[in-house]
């Protein structure tokens, strides 16, 4: 008891000594206040008179986006505000009124500006309108004398002039947010905008730019009287992209409304040509914040434009993926080209019968008929004596599931299963069975369409792992070092004819109707039909054509190429969503697209500036 | 509870009872200085309860709710509970962590869908719980033992730590200052405190190296705000200049021109003061400084009263915590010390600062109303 009593002095005694120690640090606090507010309250004051002046940042123009052959992709314009200073004018009501004869205010404006210039103080403008046409403002100024009080103001803003058929390779630019704020009182300038996706966003250091400053002298009321210095900040850098914006736009318009992705790849650099997601949006709407509506129509589309589907979508690869499945088979020594598998249309492993998509069987197969006619059977025996790993390793060897790098956010990984993955993450053993069904691209497999581009592309190479870029090097064109594919020529060899003959033979190739005529243009693919749901005994029966089968439930259409057969320059993924079979939807927007880009190709040579570019822009620059 | 009863031998206080004792002066001091922020919120909106002091006044509202359900929580139930509840905060601060590591790229919220809870502010009133408990079981005798430090070392340093790797500076300072505090008045040996500020001083070479390249900006750019007027000094050289320009009587209300024609950023947050100071001049600083003086006096009063080690503890950790605030945000506005981002108490915008404050002033109040409760050594164990 006595201790405890002690203990309770002890605790006193600290205690006033931390209230002793509390009473000091705020003696310091007064202090503190004193000195700056009794001191020095005139010096701060005279600062805090200057501070109203000079304290004004010049926001740096923003980088433009060029595409390869320097056409504006994201271009600046000049955006003509009219503000309102309300002590200016006698009345704001019958100012507002006489604009509204002038220029188009909404009656949201009016409602709006009516609440800004009671709340601000009189001198701080206030914006009515933004984005004026040249004709407005030519009105504006005409009818100066009679609007005392508006003004109008010139900033920039971004302008993406080919609308939706880029957007999601640039991305699109929006109000700082949060999170972003580092301090640079440059991102809390109102009106400024970062890049949000796209290449606007990765590439937002580069394109940024730093601010200038400017000094000006104001007189109480806080108006401008006049400038006293300047100092320029530095404009962004612009940012050239391997894009062809003539192809693109060709691609973009090609796929129209289907859901879906398509990549065109330049096979000796990895120069992303052409990179479409469909369907898209027009970048344009979010500059100034979209309405509430606009973005709840863009959210719930069943189609989801605001996604990247060439590098965030993930799909299994069909047929696409038999060519690894072939070339790990030929490199490990197990199949011989010359020996063939019987095709009765299906195949057993254990007491489980796996089904060929041809009915009737596709008889005696070889490997390069099997790639040409797409025939399961073949590779469900090649997959059963490859195994998983093996398949995954030429897999990975050519860039599947595995991110490619490429300078877009959002890139997924894909998946390419193996029992070890399995294991780890499931925490099941593999069966055999599902060996068989990645054999033909399906089960766990999962690829992007910018994967697919960078097997083809790989594929169309020959030697080497093409990894794609979609900035352009400064000081032009040039072959980056790539590693080594390190396959076997002679199974590339025979590969590349399964692939020539699936596009090129009349006997039997499943995208023969796909072929391109024109000499020296040809293609060489592969089709892929990746199922969605799994086909059950019922369906086989019913046998329903496509257009009986809900949309959310028909296959995937892939196709993947190159072209020319002989000196392979350009590789194309395609993927249609539940567009049906790859031969019917994917294989002819591969063959209009890798026509068109051969077409342009003396152009890309030349990597002239005006080098055929789509025809006419969707917003016209000079607004 | 009947339970409790049995062992402490002293029936438990009714709720009336309680109501009676509650801490009615310190609830009118904290309705005096959130009406002060209610007013400078609704400044800074220009004139305009929205956004600001119309939701600031909800919060405050179910702040008070909390305080008084805690203010009426035995104070053997926060005794009992007080490792418990720092083992929660500490799993969550490390869920935290994970978390922030998948993405998101905040790192120091859980996401809770209806608010987002920072368990750095949870931490700070578990700690002067788990602590009050600690030194209150040692008793008298083994206080002065070395072995007493490893539990306050344990106790401060993991959660300093992990908080420090958010990384939230001034939490981690907050933390680490009031848990110091708490074992001073706890009667560590005053040799071992100064033993550790040696230390101190010679790890500075070493922390220096280990902090993140913005937080030694921060503290090259406190040392000397002019080199970077336009980067990381912009904000305090703004305040400086708003503060000092509002004078002996400020400039009135709803008419700063520093804060009101954006100079400040953010002013509803951490550099609030700077708008009272630069409106309201230094008299009305001095009037919240004194309104503040008065409940830190409060608490400390309540601490010396209360017959319990743990419920003097309790009363001085709370304090001591809401002390460490007002003095860290104005010495920051006032550029004494690096910009950390610690809110002024009950002014600033923000709510779980609030609910923090709001439920410590609970604790604080329910050691009043509890003062002569005696509290076992160990919960279910007898008094000594």
């Amino acid at each position: 008891m006595n201790r405890d009593l002690d203990r309770r002095k002890q605790f006193t005694r600290r205690a006033v000594i931390l209230a002793g120690g509390q009473a000091l640090l705020l003696s310091g606090l007064v202090a503190r206040l004193y000195q700056l507010q009794v001191i020095d309250a005139e010096a701060y004051e005279v600062l805090a008179e200057e501070n109203r002046i000079n304290m004004r940042l010049l926001p740096p123009p923003r980088g433009l986006i060029l595409d390869r052959f320097g056409n504006g992709v994201a271009v600046n314009r000049q955006n003509y505000r009219l503000v309102l200073v309300s002590e200016q004018t006698e009345s704001v009501a019958d100012t507002l009124d006489r604009l509204s004869a002038i220029v188009e205010l909404t009656d949201r404006d009016i409602s709006r500006v009516n609440r800004e210039t009671s709340r601000k103080r009189d001198f701080v403008p206030v914006t009515v309108r933004e984005d004026l046409t040249w004709s407005e403002v030519a009105r504006v100024e005409v009818n100066a004398p009679e609007l005392p009080g508006v003004m109008i103001e010139v900033g920039e803003s971004r302008l993406y002039p080919y609308g939706d058929l880029a957007a999601h390779v640039t991305g699109y630019v929006g109000a700082v947010s949060e999170a972003e704020l580092t301090g640079d009182p440059l991102l809390e300038l109102p009106g400024f905008r970062t890049g949000k996706n796209g290449a606007e966003r990765i590439f937002e250091p580069v394109l940024r730019g730093s601010a200038g400053t400017q000094h000006v002298e104001v007189n109480a009321y806080g108006r401008i009287i006049r400038e006293i210095a300047r100092q320029e900040g530095l404009p962004g850098n612009d940012l050239t992209l391997t894009i062809d914006i003539g192809l693109q736009a060709f691609a973009a318009r090609r796929l129209q409304d289907e859901a879906g992705a398509v990549i065109v790849m330049d096979v000796t650099n990895g120069d992303v040509l052409a990179l479409v997601s469909s369907p898209s949006f027009d970048p344009n709407v979010f500059t100034y914040g979209l309405s509430g509506d606009l973005w709840q129509t863009l959210l719930n589309d069943p189609k989801t434009p605001l996604i990247n589907k060439a590098v965030a979508g993930q799909y299994p690869p069909g047929s696409t993926y038999k060519m690894m499945v072939a070339l790990a088979g030929l490199q490990e020594g197990l199949i011989d080209p010359n020996q063939t598998v019987w095709c009765p249309g299906h195949y057993t492993l254990g007491n489980h019968r796996f089904h060929c998509w041809k009915r009737g069987g596709h008889g005696h197969m070889n490997m390069v008929d099997a790639i040409k006619r797409s025939c399961d059977v073949y590779f469900y025996e090649t997959a059963r004596k490859l195994g998983a790993e093996r398949m995954a390793e030429m897999s990975n060897r050519f860039g599947l599931g595995e991110v490619s790098g490429i300078e877009l956010p959002g890139e997924r990984e894909g998946l390419i299963p193996t029992p070890a993955w399995k294991l780890a993450v499931m925490g099941e053993s593999w069966q055999g069975g599902e060996t068989l069904i990645a054999g033909i691209g399906q089960g766990y497999v999962l690829t992007t369409p910018l994967q697919l581009a960078v097997m083809a592309a790989r594929l169309g190479n020959g030697q080497h792992k093409v990894v794609p870029r979609l900035a352009r090097p400064a000081g032009g064109p040039s072959i980056p070092e790539f590693e080594p594919l390190g396959v076997d020529p002679f199974a590339m060899d025979l590969v590349r004819e399964g692939m020539n003959r699936v596009v090129n033979d009349p006997q039997g190739g499943t995208a023969y109707r796909a072929r391109i005529e024109d000499e020296g243009m040809t293609m060489a693919g592969k089709t892929g039909t990746a199922q969605v749901r799994r086909i059950t005994a019922a369906d086989r029966a019913a046998n329903l054509s496509i257009e009986e089968i809900p949309w959310i439930e028909r296959d995937h259409a892939l196709f993947v190429a190159y072209a020319p057969v002989e000196n392979p320059r350009y590789a194309i993924a395609v993927v249609v969503e539940h567009g049906g079979g790859g031969s019917r939807a994917a294989a002819p927007v591969a063959r209009d697209i890798l026509r068109e880009a051969q077409r342009r190709q003396s152009a890309r040579f030349q990597e002239t500036p005006d080098a055929d570019p789509v025809e006419t822009p969707v917003v016209s620059p000079e607004l | 509870m009947a339970n409790t009863a049995h062992f402490i031998g002293r029936p438990a206080l009714t709720l009336r009872h309680k109501l009676g004792q509650m801490s009615w002066g310190l609830v009118a001091l904290l309705m005096m200085v959130a009406f002060v922020g209610f007013a400078m919120l609704y400044s800074a909106a220009n004139g305009s309860l929205e956004p600001w002091a119309s939701r600031q006044m909800v919060r405050f509202g179910v702040g008070m709710v909390l305080m008084f359900i805690v203010a009426m929580i035995d104070i053997r139930q926060l005794h009992r509970f007080a490792y418990a509840f720092f083992v929660f905060a500490l799993l969550l601060l490390v869920a935290v962590e994970v978390m922030g590591r998948v993405g998101m790229g905040a790192q120091r919220w859980i996401d809770l869908g209806v608010f987002q809870l920072q368990p750095s502010e949870l931490m700070k009133l578990a700690l002067v719980l788990a602590l009050a408990r600690y030194f209150h079981g040692l008793g008298p005798e083994g206080i002065a033992k070395m072995k007493a430090l490893i539990g306050p070392i344990i106790l401060i340093g993991v959660p300093t730590a992990l908080v420090l790797k958010q990384p939230d500076l001034g939490t981690a300072m907050l933390l680490a200052a009031g848990g110091v505090a708490l074992c001073f008045a706890a009667g560590i040996q005053w040799r071992y405190f100064i033993g550790a500020a040696v230390a101190c001083g010679a790890a500075l070479p070493v922390a220096w190296q280990m902090l993140h390249d913005y937080q030694r900006q921060r503290i090259l750019t406190y040392l000397d705000p002019s080199t970077d007027p336009l980067g990381a000094g912009y904000h305090i050289l703004q305040s400086k200049i708003a503060l000092g320009s509002g004078g002996m009587f400020g400039k009135g209300f709803m008419a700063g021109t520093q804060s009101h024609l954006e100079f400040l950023p953010e002013m509803q947050t951490d550099f609030i003061f700077t708008m009272l100071a630069e409106e309201l001049g230094m008299a009305g600083a001095l009037l919240l400084l004194l309104l503040y003086v008065l409940i830190i006096a409060y608490g400390i009063g309540v601490s010396l009263r209360a017959t319990s080690q743990f419920g003097r503890l309790v009363a001085l950790g709370v304090t001591v915590t809401f002390f460490l605030y007002v003095f860290i945000n104005i010495a920051m506005v006032t550029g004494l010390v690096p910009v950390v981002g610690v809110p002024l108490p009950l002014i600033s915008y923000g709510g779980t600062a609030m609910m923090t404050l709001m439920v410590g002033f609970g604790m604080l109040a329910s050691v009043h109303v509890h003062r002569d409760t005696p509290v076992p050594r160990r919960p279910g164990g007898s008094l000594y």
